[in-house]
């Protein structure tokens, strides 16, 4: 059986309670589901002997700029074994913007999620060491968000002086 | 060096002082490569055997600031980094010179972004601007030859009673 | 979440350092130190700041500190069109940039859904395998000045100079090329670049005989650098390393074999794997890496098809030069292109290449305007970055250093 309808089918009969839609675009499969269900599916789709999905790729966020549901947490994940690329997404509110880590299922997760954390300002919960990343810890933004400008906000970032 | 700096007139034996010790100087310049990114591939390559670096007598690239005179900043400056390359400038004895290398020392280059200090001379005093995205090395060479020729004609009076830089100390309670 | 201030900012990234409170001193006279092994520093290839704790001279936990170099890059390719990124995915791994260039072409081309004719594919082919020696002789040649051995240096950059003048034929640049366009490559590729590169190749084996036969046997390299810094297998799959590092653990894992882009079907070359896991292994993988690249560049060269370079797409990939300056359509197509961008469908893509360093992957969602909505540049030194405390745990100070440039992290690229 191929591996796309393979995955739907042991996803529809393992975890039944879980809802998913998928699409496709150029050949790859995208996932669509509930943010209080991505643990269970990363370690379901991590332990299965015949999906196998064992890398992680990526971690990142998407800013959409609308009111509802404005970020969409995204996972790249890749089983070596069949060779075979999957993306899962998850929608997360602005007021309430909070996901549960994968850390534990994968450890790349880790500095992917930190990252996201200091770019988009989504929180983890349960991770091991949530810093920020790339922007020094005082900075009070969040850089990739849609409503920070590109030249940034002058005088947040110090500069020494001559 | 100390009597004759302290004379404010120039004689025979002060100038033929000066300049042989401006001579000295400007063939034994010693490089500090501040090599943050791209940049710092030019100037790996100007140390190698095709643009050689060490005709010109700066083959130590110390990356020691206390033992330097000139500092090559060569690759784009974000305001993180920034306290970091002050830091090391001021621990370079005087006298000391400064060689912005490329596009994003310069003017902050092709970033025009949040994160990227647009030129480096808003911290730090440039005595020679290099253009280019990175500078071919004959472009580095041919800056270390300017600051040979600024060396060439200072005096030793211009060195003396600098002011000395305030550094704040942090004392931790 | 409490406001972060200065006073209470510096405390965050020592409580990661010494978050491990179960680890106990022995001996009541060592006592412990934290070392700064800061951004600027002879041996961390870039500004990377490794902070150490260290229990006399054994390192007993290791915290890094990225983001000395973070320029923004995500953010500005949310404001450019597809064209104009091109230059700054040179500045990414500022070592092969040739490679990175391909990287965003195959991506944007996947989004699109067109595709580059024969000989554009082996041109592109053609310079990831250049890059992927010019990237290795520089990894080995800093590794081995790293380790003490001052003279490797020299020769590899002397051979790094050969290939960098190939470039310069090329496309006119050193590095930092921009060669590729969307659609194909910017010019065709000049007769004596080919015989360059055919003169190059033939006289490589030998000069990197040389370099090999200074440090393969040397009592001080193997010491040093034998069983440093071991990775298992499994390891360097959950933390998910890649490139050389992964293969260096026994994992045979190789984008062009198993999830195969260009031409690489059509080309014959083994994916090199040791077992060890430690640094020695990851030299000899990246040795016997431009040995096989330089065999696959005598393969390009002797299969390199007629055609033109760019795919005749007129929406999409800017018209001939020529053509611009004496006819309509050409013009407008050229101006609307310039200015407003390539106009992609709505929908998202990931693609990736087997870098030098490892898997450079970008993420490319687009609403169907010029510019993308947004782009993620999956960067593989980051991901190596992360493995740095697995490795550096119980290790000594001067091992910290030959880690270090056995996982050869390029700061450009890491902190995007």
């Amino acid at each position: 059986m191929e591996i796309k309808e393979l995955l739907t089918q042991k996803i529809k009969d393992k975890l039944p309670d879980v809802q998913f839609t998928t699409v496709e675009f150029r050949s790859e499969l995208s996932i669509i589901i509930n943010k209080k269900d991505i643990v269970k599916l990363c370690l379901f789709l991590k332990d299965d002997p015949d999906l196998a999905f064992n890398f992680c790729e990526d971690v990142t966020a998407i800013d959409w700029a609308r009111r509802n549901q404005r970020f969409t947490v995204v996972y790249h994940i890749f089983s070596m074994k069949n060779k075979f690329r999957l993306r899962l997404k998850c929608d997360v509110e602005e007021d309430d913007c909070k996901i549960d880590s994968v850390s534990s299922v994968w450890k790349t997760a880790d500095w992917e999620e930190r990252e996201t954390y200091d770019m988009y300002g989504i929180h983890f919960n349960n991770h091991p060491d949530l810093r920020r990343m790339f922007m020094p810890e005082e900075f009070e933004f969040y850089p990739l968000r849609k409503d920070f400008p590109l030249m940034g906000i002058p005088g947040s970032l110090p500069l020494p002086k001559k | 060096m100390g009597l004759e700096a302290k004379l404010n007139q120039d004689s025979f034996f002060t100038t033929t002082i000066d300049a042989i010790a401006a001579w000295a100087r400007k063939n034994s310049v010693w490089p500090m490569p501040m090599g943050i990114s791209c940049c710092a591939i030019e100037m790996m390559a100007v140390g190698d055997p095709k643009y050689d670096i060490a005709r010109f007598g700066s083959e130590v690239m110390r990356f020691t600031p206390r033992q330097c005179d000139l500092m090559i900043v060569a690759g784009t400056v974000t305001y993180k980094m920034a306290h970091v390359v002050k830091k090391i400038y001021d621990q370079m004895p005087d006298p000391k010179w400064v060689i912005a290398m490329g596009a994003c020392t310069s003017s902050g280059g092709m970033y025009r972004s949040y994160n990227v200090v647009q030129g480096i001379d808003q911290f730090l005093p440039v005595d020679v601007y290099l253009a280019g995205c990175p500078p071919r090395p004959d472009n580095l060479l041919n800056a270390l030859i300017m600051i040979q020729d600024k060396i060439g004609k200072s005096k030793a009076r211009d060195f003396q009673d600098e002011p000395l830089t305030e550094y704040p100390i942090h004392i931790k309670n | 979440m409490e406001k972060v201030t200065k006073d209470n900012s510096r405390s965050k990234i020592l409580d990661a350092l010494l978050a491990d409170k179960d680890i106990t001193v022995e001996d009541a006279l060592e006592n412990e130190m934290i070392l700064n092994m800061g951004p600027q520093h002879p041996a961390t290839h870039g500004v990377l700041r490794l902070l150490l704790r260290l229990d006399g001279e054994t390192i007993v936990s290791c915290v890094p500190e990225l983001g000395y170099l973070h320029r923004g890059y995500e953010k500005m390719a949310e404001n450019m069109t597809y064209l104009e990124f091109i230059p700054h995915t040179d500045r990414l791994d500022y070592l092969a940039p040739l490679s990175n260039n391909v990287a965003w072409a195959l991506a944007v081309e996947k989004l699109i859904g067109i595709e580059a004719p024969p000989r554009a594919q082996y041109i592109r082919m053609l310079i990831c395998e250049l890059s992927r020696i010019a990237s290795h002789l520089v990894a080995i040649g800093a590794f081995a000045m790293d380790v003490g051995a001052l003279t490797v240096f020299l020769w590899t950059l002397r051979e790094r100079e050969k290939i960098l003048d190939i470039w310069d034929i090329l496309c006119g640049a050193r590095f930092t090329t921009s060669f590729t366009r969307i659609g194909g490559v910017a010019n065709d590729i000049q007769p004596e670049a080919i015989a360059k590169a055919d003169w190059f190749i033939n006289q490589f084996d030998d000069n990197l005989a040389e370099c090999e036969y200074l440090l393969n046997n040397n009592r001080i390299f193997i010491d040093r650098l034998e069983g440093v810094g071991v990775v298992s297998g499994e390891d360097a799959v959950q933390l998910g390393l890649t490139g050389p590092t992964l293969r260096g653990s026994g994992v045979e894992y190789d984008l062009r074999r198993d999830m195969p882009y260009l031409y690489y079907n059509d080309l014959d070359f083994k994916v090199i794997t040791y077992n060890e896991g430690d640094c020695l292994a990851r030299y000899f993988v990246r040795v016997d890496e431009c040995r096989e690249s330089a065999k696959m560049v005598k393969q390009i060269l002797s299969k390199l098809p007629k055609g033109n370079i760019l795919t005749n797409d007129p929406k999409k990939v800017l018209p001939d030069k020529v053509e611009i300056y004496t006819k309509m359509e050409e013009l407008i197509h050229d101006f609307m292109i310039v200015n407003f961008g390539i106009n992609p469908p709505v929908g998202e893509i990931y693609s990736a290449i087997e870098n030098p360093k490892g898997e450079l992957g970008f993420y490319i969602v687009s609403k169907g305007e010029g510019h993308p909505w947004k782009c993620k540049i999956r960067s593989p030194s980051m991901v190596n970055c992360q493995g740095l405390p697995h490795m550096i745990k119980g290790r000594m100070v001067s091992d910290v250093v030959a880690i270090v440039g056995s996982i050869d992290p390029v700061m450009g690229e890491a902190d995007k």
